[in-house]
């Protein structure tokens, strides 16, 4: 068994921290510069979020490296520093989760299509390999590939993950309700079809992450639990769907509407639950004592 | 085959994103003509360009973009069609720049500064391109100057606006000011996931949608008027 599990098994829900990306702009990133630039030159407030998460109570905290693959930090000519910069993700986290938390280290999409030419399959292999190989020396307790849509970039992604790291690889999709009233990824795929994918790649925890409040999560594993009962399942929901407040968009759902649905979403079948767009410690705070 | 067959085959193909040939799917039309061959065929046979364009290309795209419209396709889906499209294009690129054939006008599309998702502009990209429209695509990470630049070297085009980040949607209510600062009577679309129709209308934007089948719509009754 791996670490996650073995935490699992013995607190048997497990709560992972809330957002990241809205976070680093509250702290004064500027919309057109790059999020993971941040482990390299302000660590030190990417470490105050790490902790503020460790604070409010998760079991788990993610690492500032979700566009930590060379595909999406070519643009702000930092592809070359691929390593370097998940490492120091990696070892951010770390040090703020002390030695009760564990570090998912996180890895998005490189937002570049296969089935269209776009990429090739070694390039991906090796772009996210590259990643995984930086977050793990830097210290992750396992690896999460999250906001996945398309099975094959996913695929190759669990694929990197197990061939790179001896650790256990978790594996979440995003999931909108479409206009014929199916859960699914903008690229056609179903939870169970995720599910199936990452069952036969070795994934050792599936799931679901963003696009969807609390409501719509809960219907997801439920889809999953109809089909798999026994994989471990861990989901980070939105704080409600976004609402427009004089001209800003915001998540509307507070830390007081968001933590008693959780409950529903355990009952669901979900072993981890936390938060993803719109989320703030003190979602993650009320989550916890609602479901510990 | 006679020439009603071969345009119903060539609207298959764009709607099942069968390109040429060599294209693998969909399975059941393996080895068979794709819309590049069907397209050579019309034109050898006589066929003029305006019925491939109208009768089988804009067509084949439309029910595709409709498929997409109820959830029943989806990204790849579209994003295959429109190659599909682009491939019976090629052909017809002569007839478009000897004027035989028109478009239906220009539509530049971009996403916003800041901004460097591509997904959701090439979907719009592709079901606009499809019913007739030129694209002029500025790619992504597109300022004010740049918009501009693109409406004087195209007058009378329309503009469309992308963003998929809550941080990076702010940028457009800028570019909207700086375009209606310099040009009037600009039809002005926006769309992305964090769009809503109340934004649309505060930045002064003429056009929401997050289905690019509208806005492939709207742009056809900007024409009518």
């Amino acid at each position: 068994m791996g670490k996650i599990i073995d935490l699992l098994n013995a607190r048997n829900i497990l709560v992972s921290d809330g957002a990241w990306g809205t976070f680093i702009h509250q702290k004064g990133l500027q919309p057109d510069a790059c999020p993971e630039s941040w482990n390299l030159e302000r660590p030190g407030a990417i470490y105050e979020i790490a902790l503020s998460y460790v604070e409010a109570g998760a079991d788990l905290i993610l690492t500032n490296s979700f566009g930590g693959n060379p595909f999406k930090l070519m643009p702000y000519g930092l592809d070359g520093r691929v390593y370097e910069i998940n490492r120091a993700a990696s070892e951010i986290s770390r040090r703020a989760a002390g030695d009760s938390v564990l570090v998912l280290g996180s890895v998005g999409p490189t937002g570049k299509m296969l089935m269209m030419g776009e990429v090739t399959e070694e390039e991906l292999f090796n772009g996210f390999t590259e990643q995984i190989r930086g977050l793990c020396d830097g210290g992750a307790d396992a690896i999460l590939i999250e906001t996945m849509s398309d099975l094959e970039e996913a695929r190759v992604a669990v694929r990197a993950a197990k061939q790179v790291a001896k650790l256990e690889v978790i594996c979440t999709f995003t999931f909108t309700l479409t206009p014929a009233k199916e859960y699914r990824t903008m690229m056609g795929i179903s939870p169970v079809e995720a599910v199936e994918m990452l069952i036969a790649e070795g994934a050792d925890i599936v799931g679901a992450n963003c696009g969807n409040g609390t409501a719509g999560m809960i219907e997801i594993v439920k889809e999953i639990r109809s089909v798999y009962t026994n994989i471990p399942v861990l989901v980070h929901a939105n704080a409600g769907l976004p609402v427009l407040i004089d001209g800003i968009t915001v998540f509307p759902e507070t830390p007081e509407e968001m933590a008693p649905q959780m409950r529903d979403l355990v009952k669901a079948g979900a072993d981890i639950v936390g938060g993803c767009c719109g989320t703030t410690p003190e979602h993650i705070r009320r989550i916890v004592e609602m479901v510990k | 085959m006679n020439q009603e067959e071969l345009l119903n085959r060539l609207t298959t193909c764009v709607e099942k994103g069968k390109a040429d040939r060599a294209t693998p799917i969909p399975p059941e039309m393996k080895d068979m003509e794709g819309a590049s061959e069907l397209t050579v065929q019309l034109l050898n046979a006589g066929t003029s360009p305006e019925d491939i364009l109208n009768r089988a290309l804009i067509p084949g795209m439309k029910r595709i973009g409709d498929q997409y419209s109820r959830g029943t396709a989806f990204v790849p889906h579209l994003l295959l069609s429109a190659r599909a499209m682009n491939q019976a294009i090629v052909h017809l690129k002569p007839y478009f720049d000897s004027g035989e054939i028109e478009s239906k006008g220009i539509f530049i599309i971009g996403t916003v500064k800041g901004d460097l998702h591509d997904i959701g502009k090439n979907l719009v990209k592709a079901i606009v391109g499809g019913s007739g429209w030129e694209v002029v695509d500025l790619g992504t990470d597109v300022s004010s100057d740049r918009f501009i630049r693109a409406l004087e070297e195209n007058p009378g085009a329309s503009v469309g606006l992308s963003a998929l980040l809550t941080t990076t949607m702010v940028n457009m209510e800028q570019i909207v000011k700086d375009i209606r600062a310099r040009f009037t009577g600009v039809k002005i679309l926006v769309g992305g996931a964090p769009l809503t129709e109340a934004f649309c209308k505060k930045i002064g934007a003429d056009y929401f949608t997050l289905d690019p089948q509208q806005a492939a719509i709207y742009l056809d009754t900007t024409k009518q008027l």
